[in-house]
């Protein structure tokens, strides 16, 4: 796949857009859809641009920090009182959050 | 037509760390306080970042050696993201490409009476986080579900096995192998009644055709198996389900997605969660809130340095040893790893493996169990019931004898006396007179002296009633209770034959 450039936008399925958008969640309007499919395809077109670049000697990033090993100690910290915890809940009794029925099996 | 069970595990095991694997709330479980351990971190409130529990990252490497994996120098954390009511964050941290372990194997004991063994090779095990718990409404109204964060965010290793295991029984062994070196290596209390120690079991059936071509049925995923005898209940079902699914529909792996199934414990079957259209997708992607983890050589030594002996091979070495059974060698290593020390000290000190593993599987079990205590509070510590077995061996007591010093060193312990010691063998050896009596001289006269008193037992026996000699016996036993008994029947007989 090569790209000559951000202005010429490669076409984003509308498909991979309405599977995104389930996965996440999201319910979108038949125009945020033509919207989005235009948007991703230009960012990822953008992307692509590296593909320009050989990188058969760069070591893959796996990161984008360069540090490794932060760790703290296995000791306790107070935890929230259980009424700030679930201050936030859109439902809850006070001591869980609730959620509408789960139908296991 | 027949068919094998292909089977593989995934397993879950809870690491023994005061705090989470990413904040500092306790892991201790605590279902009647729900939402109380919990902080921005594992609610996953927006601005809060995680920092690496460092005891659960050792405990993590041990657990992978102890599977004698190989462990990555380097390695890093991912997004696992799906919705779900107890995962917080919509996405849980884990490891996807880069896991801190790979490409081990354990030893699987597959007859117990013989000690056959074979390797069931591990793909990877990687550090996780847990969940939280959902709470169903069990009136079946339709009420709302309950969650509870105390367990979100508890620092879980998942070991994954090659399809290696071949029958339902063959599981259960591979999660009662897992369970005893875990909890030896004191990884994991492995506590499975409050989830620290779960599974999943991948299953399916290779099916051997009459015309010889082998066809696959498809794979089925059993979820959260929580104790043995379910996951060893729950794959044997599986297996006669898609034996007979087979026959009526010939339905192989082609023909069907991998499905998901969960295991149902009052009716014994399974049932179906989900078909699975198309590979999960979980957009996994390396987590920007933490860094990448290294180890260096140096470290792997420190922690190998603290591994102890694993249980398969402190069961081979048991074996050697003390020349115990395969069997005896099991029982003792299943009990876990504290009895096993008790054992082995008390083999040492009594000289006597064999002996000490009969009354370590015997009496000490017996009476732990009729006590409900644990062998750290058995109130016989092994030097003593090393030495009271060391004087069966060496003679002055028997059996019966020691046996009956063992109820009464227990009794004492009863009556609130300090622990029993050896002093106290003695002192009940020589209260009951229960001394093997060596002295020939002090038996042939008290043979003498009941011969003489019972005249009528010996016209019996000299009749030809063999038994009359029993009642002559006893009375000898009577007045020389560390006597003999078939000493002292050899000795009467002798003297009623004229000797
Ligand atoms: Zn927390």
């Amino acid at each position: 796949m090569v790209s000559d450039g951000a202005n010429n936008t490669m076409a984003f399925p509308r498909e991979t857009v309405l599977k995104v958008a389930s996965l996440a969640r999201l319910q979108l309007t038949p125009e945020e859809v033509d919207l989005f499919a235009t948007q991703l395809g230009a960012t990822l077109d953008y992307v692509a641009r590296l593909d320009e670049l050989d990188v058969s000697n760069v070591e893959p990033m796996v990161h984008a920090i360069e540090l490794t090993n932060v760790l703290r100690d296995d000791v306790l910290v107070p935890s929230l009182p259980r009424h700030d915890a679930v201050a936030n809940a859109p439902k809850t009794d006070g001591k869980y959050f609730l959620v509408p029925a789960i139908l296991e099996s | 037509m027949h068919y094998q069970p292909i089977i593989g595990l995934e397993v879950h095991v809870q690491l023994q760390t005061q705090t989470k694997i990413f904040c500092g709330c306790s892991t201790a479980f605590n279902p009647d306080q729900p939402n109380v351990q919990t902080c921005p971190v594992c609610l996953g409130l927006p601005g809060a970042l995680p920092v690496l529990n460092g005891t659960a990252l050792r405990l993590a490497i041990k657990t992978a050696m102890a599977l004698n994996c190989q462990i990555a120098k380097f390695t890093k954390w991912d997004r696992k993201q799906y919705f779900y009511p107890d995962l917080p964050k919509g996405y849980q941290i884990s490891q996807y490409d880069l896991p801190f372990s790979f490409d081990g194997q354990v030893e699987l004991i597959t007859n117990a009476e013989t000690g056959e063994s074979r390797p069931i090779r591990i793909i990877r095990a990687h550090l996780e986080e847990d969940a939280g718990k959902n709470v169903h409404d069990e009136t079946g109204r339709g009420r709302d579900s309950m969650v509870d964060l105390n367990r979100a965010g508890t620092p879980l290793v998942e070991i994954v096995s090659h399809p290696d295991l071949r029958s339902a029984a063959e599981a259960r062994q591979m999660l009662e192998e897992l369970h005893a070196l875990l909890t030896y290596l004191e990884v994991s209390d492995c506590n499975m009644q409050e989830g620290s120690l779960r599974c999943d079991a991948n299953v399916n059936l290779h099916i051997t055709k009459d015309d010889g071509t082998v066809v696959a049925t498809p794979i089925v995923e059993i979820k959260n198996l929580n104790s043995f005898r379910f996951t060893e209940q729950a794959v044997e079902y599986e297996i006669a389900r898609q034996w007979k699914a087979f026959q009526e529909t010939g339905k192989t792996i082609k023909d069907a997605p991998k499905s998901t199934r969960g295991f149902d414990p009052d009716r014994g079957v399974t049932t179906i969660m989900r078909e699975k259209e198309e590979a999960a997708d979980y957009r996994y992607f390396p987590d920007p809130d933490l860094v990448p983890v290294t180890v260096t050589d140096e470290q792997l030594a420190a922690i190998r340095s603290e591994m102890c002996e694993a249980p398969a091979v402190m069961r081979k070495r048991f074996q050697s040893e003390y020349q115990l059974s395969a069997y005896d060698a099991s029982v003792i290593i299943d009990q876990g790893r504290l009895l096993a020390e008790y054992f082995e000290a008390t083999a040492k000190l009594c000289g006597d493996g064999k002996q000490a593993a009969n009354w370590v599987t015997q009496d000490v079990l017996r009476v732990m169990k009729e006590r409900k205590e644990t062998i750290a509070n058995f109130p016989l510590r092994p030097e003593v019931l090393g030495s009271l077995i060391a004087r069966v061996t060496q003679k002055q007591l028997t059996i019966k004898s020691a046996r009956e010093v063992f109820a009464d060193l227990l009794t004492a312990e009863e009556d609130q006396t300090p622990a029993p010691s050896m002093a106290q063998i003695d002192e009940i050896v020589a209260a009951k007179g229960l001394a093997i009596v060596q002295d020939d001289g002090a038996m042939e006269t008290a043979i003498a002296a009941v011969i003489d008193k019972n005249p009528k037992a010996v016209a019996d026996f000299q009749a030809g009633k063999q038994a009359a000699v029993g009642a002559l016996i006893g009375q000898v036993m009577k007045q020389l209770k560390g006597a003999d008994a078939q000493a002292v029947r050899e000795k009467i007989l002798t003297k009623l034959s004229g000797g």
